[in-house]
């Protein structure tokens, strides 16, 4: 059964109209029309779908609505504005990492909490970190590089 | 984005001096106004023999391109606005390039062969510089001076010695049709080209070609705000799945519409064997195609058991057959021989399992159609679009929106024909979005292949026989470009039948042996309708399968020879630039001769090795050291060298992106990557049974030499780097360990059982 579920997107406070077992994602991409995250793969395998759930990376397409019930959703342009950018972002922009980009969510939002916790990570930690984040296209070196960078930034 | 209605983009498409490409930027477009009253004269018919189907300037000054390709990703659209800026004089920043349009640009062939540059670019590298000496003429006149006199900079013509004395493209013609004709060849596609009055700069004078520009389009990417495929929206959308049997080749004996019964809003809509949900919620949508209980026919086994595959392929009567390479007796020569080397080789069926599986938007109403893709062929995709829909093509708009990933005929070709379909048969705009196991499991595969090379040395070690000989699937079990419904899922389960087109591939390389011989065969689809194991365009097709194969083989023949693997190459390679690759990427890797292999010891063994192809113009080699762990049987494919001539460099930092995208991707397909399937349908669906490389796996480095010949034609790079790269994994195998590895993927077990039988 339908049920109204509140919980804010990007510091803005949006109501769905859902099952609360619809995965997250189509709420946020169907139903408020937010252009990411992405779907990937609706089995929590890629990352294109990541979003931080207050504060911490979860895969939005397996995560039921009804757990963000009251909770704080922030997506990749939640993350940081061309305005505000967060390094990640900026280090992304630097080193032109994407080809297609369908993938950045599960990357950029998974690193910003990875770095978060592990301020100076070697490409060993990062490497580790980021299993099970897929990037189809092979922009891997171009990744590391801008992992270290905005490490550097942060720094 | 706010929902556009279909009228809306179709009307625009007429009006505007310069229309745009993505439904978000044409409701901005519309918004703002712009509209046919600023267009003086009209619009010409956008044929190819008008230059403004290619070239517009805006009353600012500032210049659109028309281009009837696309950028995938590796930004391509870059390298069109920097030839487009060298011709005309204008800044980089004033380009900006309009792609995949229908109604905007002409049919070159879409994304296809690594041809962006090599033929699109240079079809509007002519545009361009026939639209500067039309602009400079009628400069000439308004300023009333010779037109030896004038000099173009950042779009103004002026006069030497006459600082005063100006004129800008934006006064000259801004928003204005040049109304001028140029010659073209008649061809529509890749070969679609022009023969222009102008002459196009001589490199010398290059300032904007050769160096690095960013893609604009990155950001909004990083900040979440480009717009995919995925999020095109149409007023009164509905949303659609399609419902893929459990087993290939299987067709439904009856649905049970009651079994979605409690879903709000979702229907079944079928036609003959085809199936599908549409649903006014999206969620709806997906929970009815998972809960929809259809009763299929039993399974068939149309498949041999995956073990049996090679073997398959080796005993299958070949339905076609090639020899393009026949020099010399080869057969004679391999009696004489003191000694023969014979090697087989074998490549698995692989999939796009692009990052998000294929996504289409399709309006067909009131004689009329509006298609939104993804897919690499928008302009052939009209055509299918209209075939399926039943209109002429005129009636429909395709129009190419950034898709989550390709790499060829993914599934996007097929999504564009499920929307098509579900609209016409429901009467509403259909948005169609594939699940996983359809971007994983039901796209068309790149082809399986045996390969066998025989060569035959004298008593010094010279080689004096050499045959390489292919047997497989033919790339094209389907047409590529998705102008038919017979080459689509959709199509066939409604009753068309497609054709495969017989096409291989034998190695691009120029190995001078006197007697020499490259044979190829092909084999018939083992299911042939609507078969997720169909055969297609896969990056560079054939290309990796091919030269994993032909590489590894030279390497062993300069083994047999007791030869170093580089020095063997140099000593069969004439042509100028092929051995330049081959010394430059020797050189980059400090290469050490390397005649003895399988000097690794302890528990992880070092080794590398080279790799030399050709693709289409473009010469690649490549060196890789890899480390292969005894314990694990794991080979990581640590560092890379590229030597990489593609003629003429555009915009190298584009490049070194794009070569390093297609080292790692090829990694992936070299380790990791091979479809899983029964005898009665395909078992790799999703990332679990169809894993790519992660980034552990990823290289420590990739280093690439980029070897800029301005004086020739720009080639193309899209591909050409990949095919090269497995046969220098396998080689640095053979060094690190002495073990020959010739079956891909090389995945842990593999290489562990390989390392066991030494």
């Amino acid at each position: 059964m339908d049920q109204k579920i509140s919980f804010v997107v990007d510091g803005k406070s949006a109501t769905v109209n859902a099952d609360p077992a619809m995965p997250l994602l189509y709420a946020l991409h169907a139903e408020l029309g937010l252009n990411n995250p992405k779907f990937g793969c609706g089995k929590a395998q890629c990352g294109a779908c990541t979003v931080h759930l207050d504060g911490a990376p979860v895969r939005s397409c397996v995560l039921p609505v009804g757990a963000a019930a009251g909770k704080r959703v922030t997506t990749l342009s939640g993350l940081g504005t061309p305005e505000k950018p967060h390094p990640l972002q900026q280090a992304y922009i630097a080193e032109q990492v994407p080809q297609c980009g369908y993938c950045l969510s599960g990357w950029i939002m998974t690193a910003a909490a990875f770095l978060k916790n592990n301020p100076k990570p070697t490409d060993a930690d990062i490497r580790q970190a980021m299993t099970g984040i897929k990037c189809r296209c092979g922009t891997h070196m171009a990744i590391m590089r801008a992992i270290k960078r905005a490490a550097q930034m942060a720094a | 984005m706010n929902p556009i209605t279909r009228r809306d983009f179709l009307q625009a498409s007429g009006s505007l001096v310069v229309s745009v490409a993505i439904p978000g930027a044409v409701a901005t477009a519309l918004s703002q106004g712009i509209s046919s009253s600023a267009v003086l004269g009209g619009k010409p018919p956008l044929l190819p023999d008008q230059l403004d189907s290619w070239i517009a300037v805006l009353p600012d000054g500032s210049v659109t391109a028309f281009f009837g390709k696309m950028d995938m990703g590796q930004g391509v659209d870059v390298a069109i606005a920097q030839m487009v800026a060298e011709e005309m004089d204008v800044a980089f920043d004033k380009v900006s390039v309009v792609m995949g349009d229908t109604a905007t640009s002409c049919n070159q062939g879409g994304a296809s062969g690594s041809t962006g540059i090599q033929l699109g670019g240079v079809t509007l590298r002519n545009a361009a510089a026939e639209a500067r000496r039309i602009l400079v003429e009628r400069a000439a006149k308004k300023l009333e001076m010779p037109i030896d006199r004038l000099v173009v900079e950042n779009g103004v013509v002026g006069v030497l010695d006459y600082p005063l004395m100006r004129v800008s493209y934006g006064e000259l013609i801004g928003g204005k049709h040049f109304h001028h004709r140029v010659e073209w060849n008649k061809r529509y596609g890749n070969a679609l080209a022009l023969k222009v009055q102008a002459k196009p700069k001589d490199p010398s004078q290059h300032k904007v070609v050769g160096k690095s520009f960013p893609q604009k389009i990155v950001a909004e990417k990083v900040y979440g705000r480009a717009e995919y495929i995925t999020e095109v929206k149409v007023e009164g959308m509905l949303h659609g799945r399609v419902i893929r049997p459990p087993n290939a080749g299987c067709t439904p004996v009856s649905v049970d519409e009651g079994s979605i019964k409690g879903i709000p809003g979702a229907r079944v809509v079928r036609e003959k064997d085809y199936i599908a949900i549409v649903a006014n919620r999206e969620w709806d949508a997906v929970r009815a195609a998972e809960n929809l209980k259809v009763t299929w026919t039993a399974p068939t086994a149309p498949f041999p058991s995956m073990e049996k595959l090679y073997q398959h392929i080796r005993e299958t009567k070949a339905n076609g057959k090639g020899m393009p390479v026949n020099k010399g007796d080869v057969e004679a020569a391999l009696k004489g021989a003191a000694r023969v080397v014979q090697a087989e080789y074998e490549w698995p069926l692989q999939s796009h399992a692009s990052m998000g599986p294929a996504c289409a938007i399709a309006d067909v109403k009131d004689g009329e159609a509006q298609l939104w893709t993804g897919s690499q062929k928008s302009h052939f995709g009209r055509a299918g679009c209209a075939r399926m829909a039943g209109l002429p093509p005129e009636k429909v708009r395709a129009t190419w929106v950034m898709g989550p990933g390709s790499y060829g005929r993914n599934d996007a070709g097929d999504a564009a024909h499920d929307a098509t379909l579900l609209s016409k048969l429901t009467g509403r705009p259909v948005r169609v979005q594939y699940m996983r196991h359809e971007g994983t499991g039901w796209d068309p595969k790149g082809p399986a292949a045996v390969f066998r090379g025989r060569a035959g040395l004298d008593a010094s070690g010279r080689v004096v026989a050499y045959d390489f000989h292919g047997k497989g699937f033919t790339r094209q079990e389907m047409a590529t470009n998705e102008s038919d419904p017979k080459d689509t899922l959709a199509g066939q389960l409604i009753g068309y039948t497609a054709k495969p087109t017989i096409i291989f591939q034998t190695p691009a390389e120029l190995y001078e042996f006197e007697n020499k011989r490259h044979g190829w065969e092909t084999i018939p689809p083992m299911l042939d309708r609507a078969s997720p194991l169909r055969v297609s365009h896969l990056r560079d097709p054939l290309g990796p399968e091919t030269h994993f194969a032909s590489e590894s083989f030279i390497d062993e023949v300069a083994h047999a020879a007791g030869a170093d693997p580089v020095a063997f190459r140099l000593r069969y390679l004439k042509n100028e630039r092929h051995a330049t690759v081959v010394k430059v990427v020797a050189e980059s890797a400090r290469w050490q001769a390397r005649p003895n292999p399988g000097r690794g010891k302890g528990d992880v063994m070092t080794g590398r090795g080279i790799s030399y192809t050709e693709r289409n113009g473009t010469v690649v080699a490549v060196v890789a050291e890899v480390e292969v762990d005894r314990r694990s049987g794991r080979v990581w494919a640590k560092k890379f060298w590229v030597a990489h001539d593609c003629g003429q460099i555009i915009n190298p930092g584009g490049l070194r992106l794009t070569i390093e995208g297609n080292v790692v991707q090829a990694v992936s397909r070299t380790l990791f990557e091979e479809v899983r399937f029964t005898e009665n349908t395909v078992a790799s669906i999703d990332w679990a049974s169809y894993p790519i490389l992660e980034l552990a796996d990823a290289p420590e480095s990739i280093e690439s030499v980029l070897i800029d010949r301005p004086e020739m034609a720009p080639q193309g790079a899209g591909e050409p780097s990949t095919r090269t790269v497995p046969g220098a994994i396998a080689n640095a195998i053979f060094d690190a360990t002495g073990v020959r590895v010739r079956r891909v993927p090389i995945t842990p077990e593999r290489m562990k059982a390989a390392l066991a039988r030494i």
